[in-house]
């Protein structure tokens, strides 16, 4: 495997990413988006796309550039460090990897609209307040040739605007199918969530929507075997995602600390305050390396992830929420407001954190792996 | 290609090398004090196992796997070394060898001793001849380290070394000590130090022991009264010690550290657990949440080591990082015995009980973030020169 250091080209792609996002897309701009009422900057997509990065996961032949999961963990940790609103997780990432490992033309092409960013995908499988996919309960009955899909999907990340949705539900005795279907197929009907990262997210009621063996993904009763790992790649990415957040409130964080003077002194000459300090930015270096194991062990074992990509989902999760909580405590007051970003990295963490499985559901994942 | 083939050819050839030398006795896995072989002049093997397990370790250079063969290494590269220590713990091997002079002296001889100091030196250490101790702290001198007292009179051709040494772990089972020694009173605290070794033997040298909380009294009381030390058995210049010494602490640190993941180490929560599964503590859930959190932060804390050694090989500075891992290592390794004792239970609560020595164990790890550098030094050094944040 390779070895747990950022390659040459890992560390030029952070840095270009970085300079693009710290201009086009600052946590200014999504606080601009929020307060103009909109969930998703269509814009700001179309420059990533024409970038590639939407082709990360994507293969050469079908307009990507193959760059693999290590790779995407690079950019969503540059993403989450400016908490820049994009699609990338949903398309590019989970939508890519569950595209690619179907394979076949038609998912050749649906991966090349996603790489060009002519369309967006949502996945859809959440029913209740916690991520259990195999919980499933919407059901896909066979009618005719095809099939009827009822029941109702919550906390659809992205799904208020994406062109088509990824739905699991369960198909009678066979088990959980995967379908894809244009989200303006007549039936469904999709609410916005007014989420409090000023993120997209949709409950979606599907009302004996049709849909033919053709919008099946995979087998009928096989949802898992493209779904399981298109959840890895997107968890690990979230992970990456949420460990950049993190490393973008440390810096402000610490930022403020030289910067705010009380008792004649910058607040960071205060030991407590260091200790505190000090002691995240351990916490921060240790969920970076479960991060880059994850990429790597994505790209060169796919197969055998779980352990890996749960450890990093896991990590992630209580270091962003450590990160958004320190950083509020430390700016005192200021913290607090809605006129400083920190907030903004605080609400998104407790996103991250619940999406694609929170801190229980990964440790559990770990333990059963560990046989604990 | 030819990597992997190269190392899959040393991994067959290490294993078959083990197969034939390793005795069985050894292979049980053991790590705790009485169970590894320090080495030494005084040394009593406690079996004829261990005693052949050294001796065909050492001819191999495996006792230090990673130092050069003219200096009584086996000169493995990082990668060889893992595969060495992976083949290890598969059959359960302990170490043939452990000491200070492995994990301290040694790496900072070869940085900083002279040609003749290395040949003379470290294959003694590499064959388990001599034992060393490490004379840093005084009773004055603990997180504040650079204000030690043991002063060292310029008498010509040699010091004459006066004053006391504390917490000095296996003195009095050491042959030799290196010491941090005041030998410019004039100098600012840290450019008055010398880096000397001294002879325990030497007239002048005493040690008293003292009692730990677990029973065990593995550290000393080291007193110099007029010890004659010749002017060659320093490291590094005069005066110029204090380089050495923090050197030599970041060694120290990472083998403190790595006693929270290493190779027994990181396992030892969950064999606690399986071995429990009968019992109540099992079915305790807020004991197995707890466990989980361990081992989810000891898998992360592993690879950070790994990804830390990867850095380094790769030629990226990680100045001051062996204090983070020291501080997380130490402060996991805590936890873990905490959940080990709870998981155990009353039986644990015997010397010597049904479940073998956890309690001293535990005891012995509430002293990982005090030795080598308190949790809190090191929280400090990282706010100070890692965050760059001012000083108070
Ligand atoms: C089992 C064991 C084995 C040891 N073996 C050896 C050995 O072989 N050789 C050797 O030389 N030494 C050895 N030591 C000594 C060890 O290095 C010292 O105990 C350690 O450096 C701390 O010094 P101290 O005990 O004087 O504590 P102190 O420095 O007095 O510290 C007391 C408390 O104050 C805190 N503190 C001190 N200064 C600060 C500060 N600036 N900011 C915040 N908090 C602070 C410390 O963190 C600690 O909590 C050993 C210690 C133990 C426990």
């Amino acid at each position: 495997m390779d070895k747990l250091v950022k390659s040459e080209d890992e560390a030029m792609l952070a840095d270009n990413a970085r300079g693009f996002l710290d201009e086009a897309a600052p946590v200014r701009a999504l606080r601009d988006l929020r307060d103009a009422g909109r969930t998703h900057d269509p814009a700001l997509w179309r420059r990533i796309c024409d970038m590639g990065w939407a082709g990360v996961l994507i293969p050469e032949d079908a307009g990507g550039a193959d760059m693999g999961h290590a790779a995407a963990g690079v950019l969503a940790h540059e993403m989450g460090r400016t908490l820049a609103c994009t699609p990338f997780l949903s398309s590019a990432v989970i939508a890519a990897t569950i595209l690619r490992r179907i394979g076949g033309e038609r998912a050749k092409s649906a991966m090349a609209a996603i790489a060009a960013g002519e369309l967006t995908h949502a996945l859809a499988i959440d029913e209740a307040h916690k991520f259990a996919p195999e919980a499933t309960a919407m059901t896909a009955e066979r009618h005719g040739n095809g099939f009827r899909l009822s029941g109702k999907k919550c906390f659809v990340v992205d799904g208020g605007f994406a062109d088509r949705l990824l739905v699991l539900a369960r198909t009678g005795e066979e088990g959980l199918t995967l379908f894809d279907l244009p989200a303006d197929r007549a039936g469904i009907t999709r609410t916005a969530q007014g989420m409090i990262d000023s993120r997209d997210a949709a409950r979606i009621a599907f009302e004996n929507v049709e849909a033919t063996g053709d919008d099946v993904l995979g087998q009928v009763g096989g949802a898992m075997t493209a779904l399981k790992p298109g959840l890895e790649a997107g968890q690990a990415a979230l992970a990456a995602e949420m460990s950049g957040l993190a490393a973008g409130a440390f810096d402000m964080t610490v930022g403020y600390l030289k910067d705010r003077k009380q008792f004649g002194q910058p607040i960071g000459s205060f030991q407590a305050l260091q200790h505190r300090a000090a002691h995240l930015w351990c916490e921060i270096e240790v969920t970076a390396s479960a991060i880059l194991n994850a990429g790597r062990v994505l790209d060169t074992d796919p197969n055998e992830a779980t352990l890996a990509v749960s450890l990093a989902k896991a990590r992630a999760t209580s270091t962003a929420q450590l990160a958004v909580m320190e950083g509020v405590q430390m700016h005192g007051g200021i913290g607090m407001t809605d006129e400083y970003d920190m907030g903004f990295y605080m609400k998104r963490a407790r996103v991250g954190s619940e999406w694609l499985g929170d801190y229980g559901y990964h440790a559990e994942q770990v333990a059963a792996l560990r046989g604990m | 290609m030819q990597d992997d083939d190269r190392l899959n050819r040393f991994r067959s050839e290490i294993r078959a090398w083990l197969e034939e030398n390793c005795p069985a006795e050894m292979r049980d896995g053991r790590i705790t004090d009485d169970a590894i072989c320090w080495g030494g002049k005084n040394w009593e093997f406690s079996s004829d196992a261990q005693r052949s397990w050294l001796e065909r370790a050492a001819a191999r250079g495996l006792t230090v796997p990673r130092w050069p063969a003219e200096y009584g290494g086996a000169g493995l590269s990082r990668a060889e070394e893992k595969i060495f220590l992976e083949e290890m713990e598969r059959i359960n091997a302990r170490p043939p060898l452990k000491s200070f002079g492995i994990s301290m002296l040694g790496p900072a001889m070869l940085q900083f001793g002279t040609p003749e100091q290395k040949r003379h030196y470290l294959p003694q250490i590499a064959r388990g001849e001599i034992r060393w101790c490490q004379g840093y702290s005084e009773p004055g001198a603990g997180s504040d380290l650079a204000s030690v007292q043991t002063r060292g009179e310029d008498m010509g051709d040699h010091w004459l070394v006066n004053g006391q040494k504390i917490w000095t772990s296996y003195a009095d089972k050491a042959d030799w000590i290196f010491a941090l020694i005041r030998t410019d009173r004039e100098a600012p605290k840290h450019k008055g130090i010398s880096f000397l070794l001294i002879d325990m033997d030497d007239p002048g040298v005493t040690t008293r022991p003292i009692r730990l909380i677990s029973g065990a009294s593995p550290f000393c009381e080291t007193f110099f009264d007029n010890v004659k030390v010749p002017k060659d058995r320093i490291v590094g210049e005069a005066n110029r010690g204090w380089d050495v010494a923090k050197y030599l602490l970041t060694h120290e640190r990472e083998m403190i550290s790595s006693g929270g993941t290493g190779l027994s180490g990181g396992r030892a929560l969950g064999a606690v657990m399986a071995q429990m599964a009968g019992e109540p503590s099992a079915q305790d859930p807020v004991l197995r949440a707890a466990a989980i959190r361990c081992e989810v932060d000891a898998l992360a804390t592993g690879l950070t080591i790994e990804r830390y050694k990867d850095m380094a090989e790769a030629g990226k500075g990680v100045g001051n990082a062996s204090a983070m891992l020291k501080y997380m290592g130490t402060e996991l390794n805590k936890r873990r015995h905490e959940l080990i004792m709870s998981a155990c239970g009353s039986a644990a609560l015997e010397w010597d009980g049904p479940v073998g020595n956890r309690a001293a164990d535990w005891l012995r790890t509430k002293a990982n973030s005090i030795e080598g550098g308190t949790s809190e030094v090191m929280l400090t050094i990282l706010a100070r020169r890692v965050l760059g944040l001012p000083g108070a």
